[in-house]
């Protein structure tokens, strides 16, 4: 299959008071074209930076200081400014975690809807048309009065609808969505994943989803990375990935969730806690919370290898030391609930 | 309509403010050690003199009395005869008030045409030269005594240069925006320094926040991204304390038009003091209260306006 | 692909050093001119108020550092004399309404109420005037002079404080340590004191070493307009005033006075955002 998006070694450093913050640290993936990409990973891991430097909207004092994000084969790190205004909105957009904060409090949703048009050459008429189209494509009642309403007016689970309409403003090819069901109740969180789904086959996109739900993951998407301070440890697809991971990481996040089929048994937390990028040791990054680690693993980051057609994994153990598979199971890894 | 009700609130909302204000103003003049008619009529004067100027002034009648003639002359604006001018206190203020509010006015004026673009930069350029440049130059302008400032550029551009005029007023109204060129600069000065600092902050606080960058990530023009989003909502903690500072201007039109020999009711009220015409400076200081009233119903009309999140 | 240092230098924060240099050179100009206003005589040759006619309206020389006025008196020691009282102006204009604000807001955010009711009246009332007005309003009750000035400053200086503490101390009431401590039956006075001050002071701290630029230039303005302190006192704005006659001829009897005002407010102002850097950090 076509890869619609390709980012290639791609770092992110925050030059922060404290030093240097290695957000994102060499970081590959790559999205096809029609599929759901999922980035998964603890907060901090940088999966939210990996995002936002697709479409170049890191905050200061961050810096993309290197790799390539390939659209369609063009750079979009390295495209001018006009250039790149061009994708944003057009072929890439992005919607955010937290609804009440990404939307502009003091404009109308009318106009943050239209600002999404950029490039169309609509009529006011069809301005209006279409953004009444897009807010019932998202399931909003009454599109016409709540087009002349503001965010405050808008409920948690409508104001992240408003903003997916806005990211579908000019028909991208790709959406990245930053968590964003994080910030919303379970059963609305439901709604919105059930929502992408659909928009995703009738618009025919494809989806990176960034999420610290292993669950959502199962539901969701159709390959995955999971990332841990900054880097990818594993990537393959998700039938692969909860059938036989290689990751003692990516083991270790199945073990905190909660399985049907092992009621009464304790949940295995991850003990420790997230390692600061700013300062990271030696050798692996997950090495001292690792329950497998071993001497090796503290003085060398071991790479980024194809253990099978694939599958990558960033591991020293071998082969036969990493066989986790059959020790969880994880429900219905591909029945799409959504 | 809603609106409509909210303004009309805050209207009526004023009224008691000035009631109180008025007492304020007439007790704080009875206050005043020694006999009022004796200190207009000087020590020489007679005791018959000194009995018709109470006459006059109406000290002879009750407090209460002279509080409600007092007032009806706000009310009525018959405001009486201004002992100094020998003329009509309203006929003086007519004359005069324009000027300060137009000197106000253009001070406003120029503090936004300077505060916004530098803040707006040294914010988008948090840390880096031109926002410490900004910035120190914010903070001297903020230390610069005002009256200092006035003179030292009438000297520069009226007398090494002549290029505008040092003081006085003009009889048509570009003469007279002319006269007020050096004045509203002065006094824009310090309004500038803190409007620049508010914005810069509120541009760095609004660059952190997703919306703007949501914005960008619909690929329109930076231009569009700085007015619809960032300055648009930097505009609203702005309009606060621009109404604050436009009150703190119109005050200190006593002393800029003093240092510049502007006619307007600043000035007036120094006269008006130093010629211990104290019914006259009663009506100024109730007139720049009035004022004040006036500006920050304006503002918050304003406000509701930039802000839907207002609650009526 | 690596950025060189210099690079990396500029995409950080603001450095330290800068935030250390520019609280430095305020902590050294102000601590200068607290040193000179207490004893101007150790910078001076010259007795502010002698009056010499021989040397009237000279220019500046070695003689006359700041030149000389239209009585021959030498314009540097009458500005050096002069620090004490605009020294004394700003710092007692704000130390006055810094505590009686800070107490009226704590108790009127703290127990609201009537207390709280009556405060906000009041300060309305008095945000109704411009403060120049109010304080040249309250001095023409008084009279001119120095004490007067004071108390002029001290009527409306408070307000600031008052409703700045008045409101993060509503913020921070309902804050959980706060309702924390009041279930543990703690007395209102120890949480006042120990709980809700510290947190709300530093704000107030901040704003009173601008607060003190303000009010020495509002005591300078009074005198410059001849309603402060009266010549031939050698306060800065009473020696621009005196100077302002001679503005064509004498340019320095005007412009030394206000440039060093302007250095010294500039010394508090820089001070003072080294302190609010200082506390933020702190704070976190």
């Amino acid at each position: 299959m076509e890869n619609l998006l390709e980012v290639r070694d791609l770092k992110t450093y925050f030059y922060t008071q404290d030093g240097v913050v290695k957000s994102v640290d060499g970081v590959s993936f790559s999205v096809r074209r029609g599929e759901t990409f999922g980035l998964v990973g603890e907060s901090g891991c940088g999966k939210s930076q990996t995002c936002r430097s697709v479409l170049r909207l890191i905050k200061k004092p961050g810096k993309i200081v290197g790799g390539q994000v390939l659209y369609r084969g063009r750079d979009l790190v390295k495209m001018k400014a006009r250039e790149l205004r061009k994708i944003r909105g057009k072929e890439i957009s992005i919607i955010f975690q937290e609804p009440m904060t990404s939307l502009n409090p003091v404009l109308k949703i009318r106009k943050q809807i239209y600002e999404s048009f950029e490039g169309l050459n609509l009529s006011k008429q069809e301005k209006n048309d279409r953004a009444v189209e897009l807010l019932k494509l998202v399931g909003i009642p009454m599109p016409e009065t709540r087009l002349d309403e503001y965010i405050h007016q808008f409920s948690g689970g409508m104001r992240q609808r408003a903003m997916i309409a806005i990211a579908l403003g000019s028909n991208p090819k790709l959406l990245i969505a930053d968590e964003p069901t994080t910030a919303l109740d379970v059963t609305i969180q439901d709604q919105i994943m059930k929502l992408l789904n659909r928009l995703k086959q009738e618009l025919d996109m494809s989806v990176i989803l960034v999420t610290h739900d292993l669950g959502v993951v199962a539901q969701m998407c159709d390959r995955v990375a999971v990332m841990y301070a900054g880097m990818v440890m594993e990537m393959t697809d998700t039938v692969t990935l909860f059938a036989k991971p290689r990751h003692p990481y990516t083991y270790a996040l199945m073990s905190s969730l909660p399985d049907q089929s092992k009621r009464g048994s304790r949940l295995e937390p991850i003990l420790g806690s997230p390692p600061d990028l700013g300062n990271l040791p030696q050798g692996c990054p997950f090495a001292p919370r690792c329950k497998f680690c071993r001497d090796i693993c503290k003085k060398e980051l071991p790479p980024l290898v194809e253990v099978e057609p694939g599958h990558m994994s960033r591991c020293h153990l071998k082969k036969d030391e990493t066989n986790f598979s059959g020790i969880i199971s994880v429900p219905d890894a591909r029945g799409r609930k959504y | 309509m809603n609106r409509l009700n909210y303004i009309i609130k805050r209207i009526l909302q004023i009224i008691p403010v000035l009631l109180v204000v008025s007492i304020l103003i007439f007790l704080m003049l009875r206050f005043i050690p020694g006999d009022p008619a004796r200190l207009v009529l000087g020590e020489k004067a007679t005791n018959a003199e000194v009995a018709a100027m109470h006459e006059k002034l109406g000290l002879n009648k009750s407090l209460l009395e002279q509080y409600w003639i007092y007032l009806k002359g706000i009310l009525t604006l018959n405001l009486g005869d201004s002992l100094k001018y020998q003329r009509p206190v309203i006929d003086l203020l007519r004359e005069r008030t324009g000027v300060t509010l137009l000197l106000t006015l253009v001070s406003t004026l120029f503090s936004l045409i300077v505060s916004f673009p530098l803040g707006y930069f040294a914010g988008m350029h948090k840390d880096r030269l031109g926002d410490h440049v900004i910035r120190t130059t914010a903070l001297a302008a903020i230390a610069m005594p005002s009256f200092w400032v006035g003179l030292l550029l009438m000297i520069v551009f009226g007398l090494w240069f002549r290029v505008l005029p040092v003081g006085g007023w003009g009889a048509t109204l570009p003469d007279q925006l002319k006269c007020l060129i050096l004045p509203g600069i002065t006094q824009s000065l310090m309004t500038s320094a803190l409007l620049i600092r508010n914005i810069r902050n509120s541009v760095v606080e609004i660059n952190l926040l997703d919306y703007v960058d949501f914005a960008r990530s619909k690929g329109i023009p930076e231009g569009e991204v700085k007015n619809n989003h960032i300055l648009r909502n930097a505009m609203i903690s702005t309009v606060t304390l621009l109404s604050m500072r436009m009150a703190y201007m119109l005050g200190g039109s006593v002393i800029i038009e003093t240092v510049f020999s502007l006619p307007g009711i600043g000035a007036l009220t120094t006269e008006a003091i130093f010629s211990r015409d104290y019914s006259l400076v009663q009506t100024l200081v109730f007139l720049f209260a009035l004022l004040v009233l006036i500006i920050n119903l304006l503002t918050d009309i304003l406000y509701s306006f930039l802000d839907p999140r207002v609650e009526f | 692909m690596f950025k060189s240092k210099i690079k990396e230098r500029r995409l950080t924060k603001r450095p330290a050093w800068l935030r250390n240099l520019s609280f430095l050179t305020g902590a050294v100009i102000v601590l200068f001119a607290v040193v000179v206003a207490l004893f101007p005589q150790l910078f001076t040759s010259h007795d502010p108020l002698e009056v010499n006619a021989l040397a009237v309206l000279q220019g500046p020389s070695g003689a006359h550092l700041f030149g000389t006025d239209n009585y021959g008196r030498d314009v540097f020691s009458r500005v050096v004399w002069g620090t004490r009282i605009d020294l004394l102006l700003g710092v007692l204009g704000t130390v006055i309404p810094f505590v009686v604000g800070c107490i009226l807001g704590l108790l009127s955010g703290y127990f609201s109420g009537v207390l709280d009711n009556i405060l906000m009246r009041v300060i309305d009332i008095l945000m109704a005037f411009p403060f120049i007005v109010l304080v040249i309003a309250i001095m023409t009750v008084l009279g001119q002079g120095m004490i007067n000035v004071y108390i002029a400053l001290w009527v409306v200086g408070w307000i600031s404080y008052a409703k700045l503490v008045r409101g993060d101390v509503l913020v921070l009431k309902n804050a959980e340590y706060i309702q924390a401590v009041k279930i543990a039956g703690f007395k209102n006075s120890r949480i006042l004191l120990r709980h809700l001050l510290p947190n709300v002071i530093n704000a107030a701290v901040v704003f009173a070493t601008s607060d003190i630029v303000l009010n020495m230039l509002t005591g300078a303005s009074l005198s410059f307009i001849g309603l402060g302190i009266q010549p031939p006192t050698p306060e800065w704005g009473a020696i621009m005033n005196e100077g302002r006659g001679y503005i064509n001829i004498a340019w320095w009897i005007t412009l030394f006075p206000g440039l060093v005002m302007a250095v010294t407010g500039i010394g508090f102002s820089l001070l003072g955002d080294g302190l609010a850097d200082f506390l933020r950090t702190k704070g976190r």
